[in-house]
């Protein structure tokens, strides 16, 4: 790499059910925050990467073009990536080859959602993202690949649903000290046990709920880094990888994709060790069994072995590994894209020990955000620095 | 409750239920009713003409030697064309199942649809598809039981994928 990526800057908005700011102001908004807070202002900035997931949400076509301006993306060179449910993390991935390349000294990085528009409900969107020869026509729902993995995870490993429940009951908890949470709340194992089955196993309290926001953050390299911050955060590794849409013909008890991801990243940013040697991770955890899946991805935890974790404590925001203390999508809420990005911001303020009540306990130092998407085949990584 | 230690509001306004029920904000609905016309491709014009047969084929890449299912023209592995056809059996096993409350637009149903993820004999281990369970009681389901395919009447079939109506389990596991 030609230069070391730092992040400068971070911000978001609140994250709800449904809000009043267009996709353009919600995107001003948080893009605003993370400029103010690197002390920065949009000529500073020198090409912008944006985020947003199914365009289905809105209506909009071309919904890239259509943020540009609530982006800071007028007059300079723009990106638009998309992964699906990637899409927030992936999003200063794009921002990092922006800057490492040496291309540019500034790279500002947004990811909005706003799932709200789309009725009856905007599950209604994800219908088709399956194929429509041969999968549509048996009434499916983006539940469905959920449940399955779900059911396949809980078979292979011999997982029960109250473990999985665990995490739930931990990121909700967890977000009650979010100041933009949509959903935190002091809950228990048998709350999400007797919550209603929606797609069995998947229970109501296992999922994250559909939101809309906003999250950025501003990236520059080291010299600009260190005129603007004696605390910038390095962002030392990146990966991402995907697999085929051919979902049914995936072992669907561990994603691979994500490993692969996770060692690009890892090698990057000189990691041998990733259960050792990460502090703080913000796994993707649109549902309570996804945060096992992924931190057996990611390397965090043997196969089949994240449960104990959970369920032992070791993820708490006092334990060993802390994973989601922000209180994660089930709790902060999971505008898509926004979502991932909101990761990224928490492990910048974690990192940087601002986070005020939602710190963690040990000295965290190494931090890791990751995300996961598409017809559950994507996964994006970003390893962290202070 | 903060941000970070350096930030002190958090932007944004939510619109409740109650604003929406009370009208307290505006809104313009459009329904978008687009129509689309697909072609199925060579692979699956070819599995959907045989499953009209009331037979299940696959395609064979003679370089892996996978026998893939649903079929593809190429193998995405070994980035080649696939050899020949081969008829694989209408039995299979349940690798993964769900028992589905909602429907395509989240919506509540009012009998819940069973889903499994099947994979079929004949096919390479773990090559699976997506279909529906029928005949069975949700709470008898288990993954590792075998199922067969219960097909439409050849009158009523029509080179779909819902030819065959659903898996039901055959007995023994």
């Amino acid at each position: 790499m030609k230069n070391r990526v730092a992040i400068v800057g971070a911000g978001m908005t609140l994250f709800r059910r449904r809000m009043l700011e267009s996709p353009k102001e919600l995107s001003f908004e948080a893009t605003r925050m993370a400029l103010d807070s690197a002390g920065l202002e949009l000529k500073d900035i020198q090409s912008v990467v944006s985020g947003s997931a199914p365009d289905a949400f809105d209506g909009m076509h071309m919904k890239g073009e259509y943020l540009l301006d609530g982006m800071g993306g007028i007059g300079k060179p723009n990106q638009r990536v998309y992964v699906g449910g990637g899409t927030g993390v992936f999003t200063p991935i794009g921002g990092f080859w922006n800057v490492a390349s040496g291309m540019y000294d500034t790279c500002l990085c947004v990811a909005e959602e706003k799932m709200s528009p789309l009725h009856p409900h905007p599950q209604y969107a994800f219908w088709s993202i399956f194929d429509q020869i041969l999968e549509r026509p048996l009434g499916t729902t983006l539940l469905w690949i959920f449940s399955l993995e779900m059911r396949r995870y809980m078979h292979k490993y011999g997982i029960k649903e109250e473990e999985i429940a665990s995490v739930a009951v931990k990121n909700k908890g967890n977000a009650v000290d979010h100041p933009c949470a949509q959903l935190g709340a002091k809950i228990t194992v048998d709350d999400v046990m007797n919550s209603e089955p929606i797609c069995w196993p998947v229970k109501r309290l296992d999922v994250s709920p559909p939101s809309d926001g906003a999250a950025a953050v501003v990236l520059a390299t080291e010299k600009v880094a260190k005129k603007l911050t004696d605390q910038p955060v390095w962002l030392d590794g990146v990966g991402w990888t995907l697999d085929s849409t051919h979902w049914t013909n995936r072992d669907l008890a561990y994603p691979e994709y994500v490993e692969k991801a996770a060692w690009m990243a890892y090698k990057m940013a000189g990691i041998k060790k990733p259960r050792k040697e990460i502090d703080i991770a913000e796994v993707y955890d649109p549902f309570d069994y996804k945060e096992l899946h992924h931190m057996e991805g990611l390397q965090l935890a043997g196969k089949g072995e994240a449960a104990k974790m959970a369920v032992d404590g070791v993820t708490q925001r006092d334990g060993d590994l802390p994973v989601c203390p922000s209180g994660g999508l089930l709790g902060v809420g999971n505008p898509i894209a926004a979502a991932g990005m909101m990761k990224i911001c928490e492990v910048f303020w974690q990192l940087r020990g601002e986070a005020g009540k939602r710190q963690v306990k040990k000295d965290a130092r190494t931090g890791l955000a990751q995300a996961w998407g598409d017809l559950m085949q994507v996964g994006t990584v970003a390893v962290m620095r202070s | 409750m903060i941000l970070s230690q350096k930030i002190t509001s958090y932007p944004g306004h939510e619109i409740t239920p109650e604003d929406v029920k009370a009208g307290k904000y505006l809104d313009l609905v459009y329904k978008f009713e687009p129509k689309y016309s697909w072609a199925a491709g060579v692979a699956i014009s070819r599995f959907l003409a045989e499953l009209k047969e009331g037979r299940i084929i696959a395609r064979k890449c003679m370089n892996c030697e996978r026998i893939l299912v649903p079929p593809r023209m190429y193998c995405e592995q070994c980035f080649r064309p696939t050899d020949e056809w081969v008829e694989i059996k209408d039995t299979g096993t349940i690798n993964t199942y769900s028992i589905s409350h909602v429907g395509t637009d989240a919506r509540r149903l009012k009998t819940p649809i069973l889903v499994a993820v099947v994979d079929l004999d004949g096919a390479t281990p773990g090559m699976g598809i997506l279909h529906n369970l029928g005949e069975v009681e949700p709470s008898k389901i288990k993954v590792g039981m075998k199922v067969k395919a219960v097909w439409k009447s050849s009158s009523e079939r029509q080179g779909a994928i819902t030819d065959i109506r659903y898996f039901r389990p055959i007995g023994e596991e």
